[in-house]
């Protein structure tokens, strides 16, 4: 069953949409319960497809298809390093590398306590700031160095 | 209309139309994988291009539209370079498999990889890997790296099958089709996912390893099991039917095939096929001589009819018999001057017989079905009963059409419903007099004095205003009872009112035949009314006033009939019981004769289907054993019973007897006189039955088809009831209970289902384990086991 906060938002998004395409708001709903958990889990999409009215093997089509959506548990924060060809050309291998190191863990992993996940993503669009990465798919970090990550996990690490 | 050249010929196509449809027109073969004529354009193969003229790239024949004055050149040098290349791709990831490979000899792939395929591959990297999935005991996919993603099988379920089961998950070289939490696909129409798809990633399970294709002979027969009459391709090999597939027929099947029909083939081999006549002496069972089994039937029924009179031998058969056996069975006891003759074993109003103007029928082409822009449905399990008929309903609706429902339960359809009324049986008479009434108010009409009474009684729900209203607006309307409706105690009552409906939005009235001979049996005369002079009993009637000889042409009593209980009690005090069946099946219990006749593919025969057309097939293998066709058993018992006109050479002979010189349409007549609808409904106390007859259950072939019988549609029956019930008489869902109709009972367990009106209790019928109780209508008691 979807919480009453997902629920309220994925209402508010059906507003946009005619009434009988209620599966339009199949990506916002699926958003809101990564959102909230963290994660997508099969039992949650055949919610999203109850609420919906849409074939739960819909639901799934989606949720299987864009990289953004865990299907997985991932750490409390998750970083997406960008690996696509801007990054790549100044320094995201070493980057990743780096983190991995740093974290101990490999890409898809979480740490022990639960607080990291580590991910590889797509182009997101502000290749000026090449090298970088995104935590939980909100907050784009650029310019990454370092000691730029090293300041950036350690923050997390205190929240 | 727009005129294009393709490959140098001209050809005028309508707007719209897409190069690769007006490629096929011309007789020109454009290579392709995902296209097909049946389903949406998916383009994701890209097998299919073409060179156009002006355009700067190879485009898809299959999603590009013809526009006029169109150069297209399908063969050119640019045109075979990109077919080339997008099949050197799809072999990229293909396992070389094909001599363990099932679809090896009938593999789109394969075939096109001859012409379009490089001798080697350049490709030295790791191929790609896809788990095997299980999707139930029907289809198999125990090879999915060889799927090369033309999501046809996905296109199929959404486009006609109604239901999303398999899908198209992850992207890119992930991309795998599956099935939503590894979930079997249930679908009625499943099988046709095999033909579909162009590779060796869905196969059939039955099938599989069992032959290779080149081994097998291929010949043409009709489905023995639904009214719709489906062209078969039954491929045999050792004299053995190994595999069925459809025949395309646009007017009937197209090019599916219902999975009853496609894999019911199981049944003909099964372990319990009759090969041997079979006596029973001082109790036990003796394998006999046909010679000797003969003789002792002739002789059991002239004794019978000179000791007490032919009417205490009564004949029943099963819908799915053969034209010709329908009409040597009837003409057989008529012969010996009883006219106790019946082939609806499980209608139980008769009170329409001889006031009928023809066989029931469908009333129009089932083509036309796809036409239809509004329909009016009473009683019917429309997708486990008709699943093709289903499906061109399903059709219609994504054109616009209205589907109205009137039933006693909320089986999802898989397909838009405008309005619907479920009620208990016992209601039904009233909902279908609420739509009467209502759209006479529409339309200002005076009705007929024989619906007055009733509809005076009524007054028209929401619901029912909102189906008139409806139906009014339609251009094209179908009125169609189902087989809920003709084995309801009130038959003559819905029937009368559906007709007056119909007649009121000038609407096509007509019926959903419950099997493949339900209108060929009015036809061979094997009613009791047919004969104008002298009526015998009918189905029911036979059981009710016990008889002293039954002659049972494939029936299973405890199975095939309205009310097992009765049938089994009739048949137990019967001085001779002579089974013809082509199983050994409980009919040990109560018969004195076992006779081992053919089915369907082991002998010639006719089915009249539901639109009234006539198929005549040949028989496919040998008879098994010492089995042998049924007409020919009948013409013998024929010339030893003295009977005149027994003596045919074969079954044309008898099938032009009945329909030479007949004029077929003016036998088929929906409509009734002489009837007229009372307004006191048939009353139940208490609890009433409410039961379908499973998808799987239906004949005694199918019920003998091991795959089918492992599929989800063929669990053992539980009882359903909806929870507000379930708190009166304080069981919990899931528990066992003890269900009651008259002296016989069953433990089923009971399920809460909120769909279902108040006051039933849904409890299947045809199957061994309800096989105790009574009547499919009527009173029935639950109590805690």
């Amino acid at each position: 069953m979807l919480s009453e906060q997902i629920r309220a938002k994925t209402d508010h998004e059906l507003k946009k949409y005619p009434p009988d395409r209620k599966q339009s708001a199949v990506m916002a709903a699926l958003r809101f319960v990564q959102d909230e958990k963290g994660w997508i889990d099969t039992e949650d999409m055949a919610d999203v497809a109850s609420y919906l009215g849409m074939p739960q093997m819909s639901v799934y089509e989606v949720a299987t298809f864009y990289n953004m959506y865990n299907l997985k548990p991932m750490g409390r924060h998750t970083l997406t390093v960008c690996t696509n060809l801007s990054c790549q050309l100044v320094g995201a291998v070493e980057t990743l590398n780096y983190i991995k190191s740093k974290l101990g863990i490999g890409v898809g992993e979480v740490t022990a306590d639960g607080k990291f996940g580590l991910r590889e993503g797509e182009c997101q669009n502000v290749c000026d700031e090449a090298p970088l990465f995104m935590i939980n798919n909100k907050k784009t970090c650029g310019h990454l160095t370092k000691e730029k990550i090293d300041q950036i996990l350690a923050e997390l690490d205190k929240e | 209309m727009i005129n294009i050249e393709i490959d140098g010929k001209h050809i005028d196509v309508e707007n719209g139309c897409s190069v690769i449809e007006a490629a096929h027109r011309l007789g020109i073969a454009i290579p392709h994988f995902c296209y097909h004529k049946k389903l949406s354009i998916a383009a994701n193969c890209r097998m299919c291009l073409v060179q156009i003229e002006k355009a700067p790239k190879p485009l898809p024949a299959c999603a590009t539209p013809a526009a006029e004055g169109m150069k297209i050149y399908t063969a050119s040098e640019q045109a075979v370079k990109a077919q080339k290349g997008v099949m050197e791709f799809l072999l990229i990831n293909h396992p070389l498999d094909c001599p363990i490979c099932d679809q090896g000899g009938e593999c789109e792939l394969q075939d096109l990889a001859v012409g379009y395929g490089g001798s080697a591959s350049r490709y030295k990297e790791e191929k790609r890997v896809v788990l095997h999935k299980d999707i139930g005991p029907l289809v198999a996919a125990e090879e999915m790296s060889r799927c090369i993603n033309c999501t046809r099988c996905v296109r199929f379920g959404v486009e006609i099958g109604g239901a999303t089961e398999l899908g198209q998950a992850f992207r890119g070289e992930h991309a795998e089709i599956m099935a939503f939490m590894s979930d079997t696909v249930d679908s009625e129409l499943s099988g046709n996912m095999i033909d579909l798809c162009p590779v060796g990633a869905l196969t059939s399970k039955p099938f599989r390893y069992s032959a290779r294709t080149w081994e097998l002979s291929r010949r043409k027969s009709i489905s023995p099991h639904d009214s719709l009459g489906s062209n078969l391709a039954v491929q045999v090999k050792n004299n053995r039917v190994m595999r069925v597939l459809p025949i395309e027929n646009e007017e009937i099947n197209e090019c599916w095939l219902s999975d009853k029909d496609r894999f019911s083939y199981e049944g003909l081999n099964s372990a319990e096929r009759l090969t041997k006549p079979m006596i029973k002496q001082g109790g036990k069972w003796l394998e006999v001589e046909w010679q000797v089994a003969l003789e002792y039937v002739a002789n059991g029924l002239r004794q019978i009819t000179q000791k007490s009179g032919a009417e205490y031998i009564g004949a029943l058969a099963t819908p799915n018999s053969t034209l010709e056996e329908l009409y040597l069975l009837q003409k057989l006891v008529r012969g010996l001057g009883s006219h106790n003759v019946d082939f609806r074993l499980r209608q139980s109003d008769f009170s329409t017989d001889s006031k009928q103007t023809g066989a029931p029928w469908l009333g129009m082409a089932v083509a036309d079905i796809n036409h239809v822009d509004r329909f009016l449905l009473v009683g019917s399990f429309l997708r486990k009963d008709h699943p093709l008929l289903a499906s061109r309903v399903r059709q219609a609706t994504k054109n616009g059409a209205q589907v109205n429902l009137i039933h006693a339960t909320d089986d999802d359809l898989l397909m838009p419903i405008v309005h619907k009324e479920i009620v208990p049986p016992t209601g039904m008479t009233t909902v279908l007099a609420q739509v009467l009434k209502a759209l006479a108010t529409a339309k200002q009409a005076t009705l007929d004095i024989s619906v007055q009474e009733i509809v005076q009684s009524v007054t028209p729900s929401a619901t029912a205003q909102a189906m008139a209203d409806s139906l009014a607006s339609g251009k094209r309307v179908a009125v169609l009872l189902g087989n809920f409706a003709q084995q309801h105690p009130q038959a003559s009552q819905l029937q009368l009112l559906a007709q007056h409906i119909a007649a009121l939005c000038e609407a096509t009235f007509g019926f959903f035949g419950e099997a493949a001979n339900s209108v060929g049996g009015y036809l061979a005369q094997a009613v009791p009314f047919s004969d104008a002079e002298k009526h015998g009993m009918n189905a029911s009637a036979m059981l009710t006033s016990q008889r002293k000889a039954y002659i049972l042409l494939n029936v299973e009593a405890e199975l095939d009939m309205q009310n097992p209980q009765q049938a089994l009690s009739a048949m137990s005090t019967a001085d001779m019981v002579v089974a013809l069946s082509a199983y050994k099946h409980h009919a040990t219990g109560y018969a004195d004769v076992l006779l081992p006749i053919t089915p369907f593919t082991e002998t010639a025969g006719t089915f009249i289907s539901s639109e009234g057309r006539v198929q005549s097939f040949k028989g496919t293998v040998q008879p098994l054993g010492e089995a042998r066709p049924a007409w020919k058993v009948l013409r013998v018992l024929g010339n030893m019973l003295d009977i005149p006109g027994f003596d045919y050479n074969n079954s044309e002979a008898v099938r032009d007897e009945v329909l030479v010189g007949t004029d077929l349409s003016a036998k088929l007549g929906n409509h009734l006189h002489g009837v007229s609808a009372q307004a006191e409904t048939f009353d139940v106390a208490g609890l009433q039955r409410v039961s379908d007859v499973p998808i799987y259950a239906t004949d005694a072939i199918v019920r003998r088809a091991a795959s089918l019988q492992k599929t989800r549609d063929a669990a053992t029956p539980r009882a359903l009831m909806h929870s507000v019930e379930l708190e009166k008489l304080n069981l919990q869902s899931g528990e066992t209970v003890k269900i009651t109709q008259g002296h016989g009972s069953a433990r089923l367990p009971i399920i809460a289902d909120d769909s279902l009106p108040h006051g039933v209790v849904r409890v299947a019928a045809g199957h061994a384990v309800t096989a105790e109780l009574g009547a499919m209508f009527g009173a029935i008691m639950v109590e805690r086991a």
